[in-house]
């Protein structure tokens, strides 16, 4: 495994957080994103995942980066699932150590944030009786305002 | 020639996902204007150019061998 990367299979948090962790980490934050069923009083059957592997994997990689220089003694791990994933799956975790606390909750939001602008991962939303990829504004659940 | 790569719903618009073209020399403006006319259906809206897995800005030229992706707008996490 790598400290950033784009997986296929169930991720397991716990490795994440072991990578991060040094003699001189005080604290661990692990942010664990999941597969929601409702949003907006729409209900999601499941998720599909999709990214552009070797770009995705080097702007995890540059989001370690800018973290450890914006906050000093921290280290990250950020690993995101493609693929089908289903209700309560994991979709991405981000592992931030530093030697206190406070840094380690602001460097994981900060982690997630960028992740949102920056990488190039898409969400298609699967739902009874439609779909649709997220980022795409064109198309909107039925009933839903356009 | 220029590998060109298309993701998510751009993907499905254009029902392709990687193609070989001979667009060396040209910029990402001219791209976007290409591929707008080969794909009636295809909607630039917010998204992003990437050359050779960065981001590019619309006068960046592009040069034979590049890999050259759209990147529809992201939602990751």
């Amino acid at each position: 495994m790598k400290a950033f990367e784009i997986v296929t299979e169930a991720i397991n948090p716990q490795a994440y957080a072991d990578l991060v962790l040094r003699p001189e980490a005080g604290a661990v934050t692990m942010f664990t994103g999941h597969v929601r069923e409702w949003t907006k009083g729409v209900r999601t059957l499941y998720l599909a995942y999709e990214a552009y592997v070797p770009m995705a994997e080097k702007k995890l990689a540059q989001i370690g980066e800018e973290i450890e220089q914006r906050w000093e003694g921290t280290k990250v791990a950020i690993a995101h699932r493609v693929g089908e994933l289903q209700i309560s799956d994991i979709a991405v975790v981000i592992a931030v150590s530093s030697p206190h606390r406070k840094t380690a909750y602001e460097a994981n939001e900060y982690a997630i944030e960028r992740i949102k602008e920056i990488v190039p991962i898409w969400k298609k939303e699967i739902w009874e009786d439609g779909e649709e990829w997220i980022g795409d504004q064109k198309k909107k659940p039925e009933g839903e305002l356009k | 020639m220029i590998s060109l790569h298309y993701f998510a719903g751009l993907k499905e618009q254009t029902g392709v996902s990687e193609e070989q073209v001979d667009l060396a020399g040209r910029t990402v403006d001219e791209l976007w204007q290409w591929a707008m006319d080969k794909y009636p259906d295809f909607q630039t809206g917010a998204a992003r150019v990437a050359v050779n897995e960065e981001y590019a800005l619309p006068t960046d030229v592009l040069e034979a061998g590049d890999v050259v992706a759209f990147i529809p707008p992201v939602s990751g996490g």
